[in-house]
């Protein structure tokens, strides 16, 4: 059976120096991420180029994901919230792109390694913590201390917050991963049982199974690479809501 | 959070300059946006919780890694004090069983049980 780790190989194309001991390479994954960016690039410009007053096809299409992300961050974050409407709306249409182009067959998903998603969680939540700082001074720490506590509880629930706070960009990076992680090995193991039931002689009537239900598996691993890039989005909006305001 | 925008500016005094005037503009934008569209306003409101989404899988995988996520921070502060304190054994233990409880108020807060009092107040006045 066809090896379902395989697909997440990351492959150098070329490499591009060295820095100490260790080579900066151009692998796969990079060419999708340029690719990504390109192609979330040219969708903009086109969409916004005509602007004209009743929409065509792609300017309605870019409208309507700045509609979505924007009305995401104006419900979690709040209207203050819209001045990072740019990074949240970048991360999403990145994250969205990459994970649909993870669907293609032959695809490479970019999002199924942590250490992208890490790279991402941390940068939205070092921008909560940076412009927390930036914005409240000391006040910021607020957020590590519930209101209307007894002072005594205080010695427990502070060091809970402060994990509970910590924990966050781990399960911002570790939920997008896994997901698109498992589905793809998911996806990958259940079309393999296919070709090896056939191969098995007789047991080959069995393989619509297997088939349906890899037919359902990607509509439901469609619906999951568009979900994760709305999750994604909802909680940086909900993270920066706290940046903007500590004070529980 | 108020979404009809009836306290403009905020009220605050230690803001910067450059905050200001962008959500001044902001503002501006938003007055002349609401004169060509009025729906979508009652909508925004409604799913403003944190845990809103669609599906039942979604939402499962949500989270249990908000709970993993609390043990797996707590246990690493714990193992990064112990490495600076010396206190082996010590930190990591007391650290992993608060990480359990932080999980579980992830939970919490995730799945709406508590609901963060901040939220329909609208504290602008962050003075206090």
């Amino acid at each position: 059976m066809a090896d379902p780790i395989h697909q997440f190989e990351l492959k150098t194309i070329a490499t591009l120096g060295k820095i100490g001991g260790s080579q900066i390479a151009f692998t796969n994954s990079s060419l999708y991420m340029l690719g990504a960016v390109g192609l979330i690039t040219l969708f903009m410009l086109w969409g916004t180029s005509s602007r004209a007053m009743v929409p065509g096809r792609i300017q309605s299409m870019v409208e309507l994901c700045y509609e979505f992300v924007a009305d995401t961050v104006r419900s979690s974050a709040g209207k203050e919230g819209m001045m990072f409407f740019p990074l949240v709306f970048s991360l999403f249409m990145f994250i969205l792109v990459l994970n649909l182009a993870g669907m293609l067959p032959y695809g490479f998903t970019v999002t199924s390694h942590i250490i992208i998603t890490a790279a991402m969680a941390l940068l939205v939540i070092g921008t909560v913590v940076v412009y927390g700082f930036m914005k409240h001074g000391m006040h910021f720490l607020d957020l590590f201390v519930p209101k209307g506590v007894h002072p005594a509880m205080l010695a427990i629930l502070v060091p809970i917050e402060v994990i509970s706070f910590l924990s966050r960009p781990i399960s911002l990076s570790v939920r997008l991963f896994a997901n698109m992680l498992a589905g793809h090995i998911a996806l990958k193991i259940f079309a393999g049982f296919i070709v090896s039931l056939l191969a098995a002689g007789a047991w080959g009537i069995l393989s619509p199974l297997p088939l349906a239900l890899t037919v359902a598996l990607t509509a439901l691993e469609m619906l999951v690479a568009v979900l994760q890039a709305y999750v994604f989005a909802t909680l940086t909006s909900i993270y920066l809501h706290d940046a903007l305001h500590p004070g529980h | 959070m108020s979404n009809d925008g009836s306290q403009p500016g905020a009220g605050g005094s230690d803001r910067d300059p450059k905050d200001v005037e962008l959500s001044a503009r902001l503002q501006r934008l938003e007055k002349r946006l609401g004169e060509a569209r009025d729906t979508g306003k009652d909508r925004t409101k409604s799913s403003s919780a944190g845990g809103s989404d669609p599906s039942a899988m979604g939402k499962a995988f949500r989270l249990s890694t908000e709970f993993i996520a609390g043990i797996i921070a707590g246990a690493g502060l714990g193992w990064g004090l112990d490495n600076v304190a010396g206190s082996r054994p010590w930190g990591m233990i007391v650290m992993t069983m608060l990480g359990f409880g932080a999980g579980i108020w992830n939970v919490l807060r995730a799945s709406g049980f508590v609901r963060p009092p901040d939220r329909p107040g609208g504290d602008a006045g962050t003075g206090n």
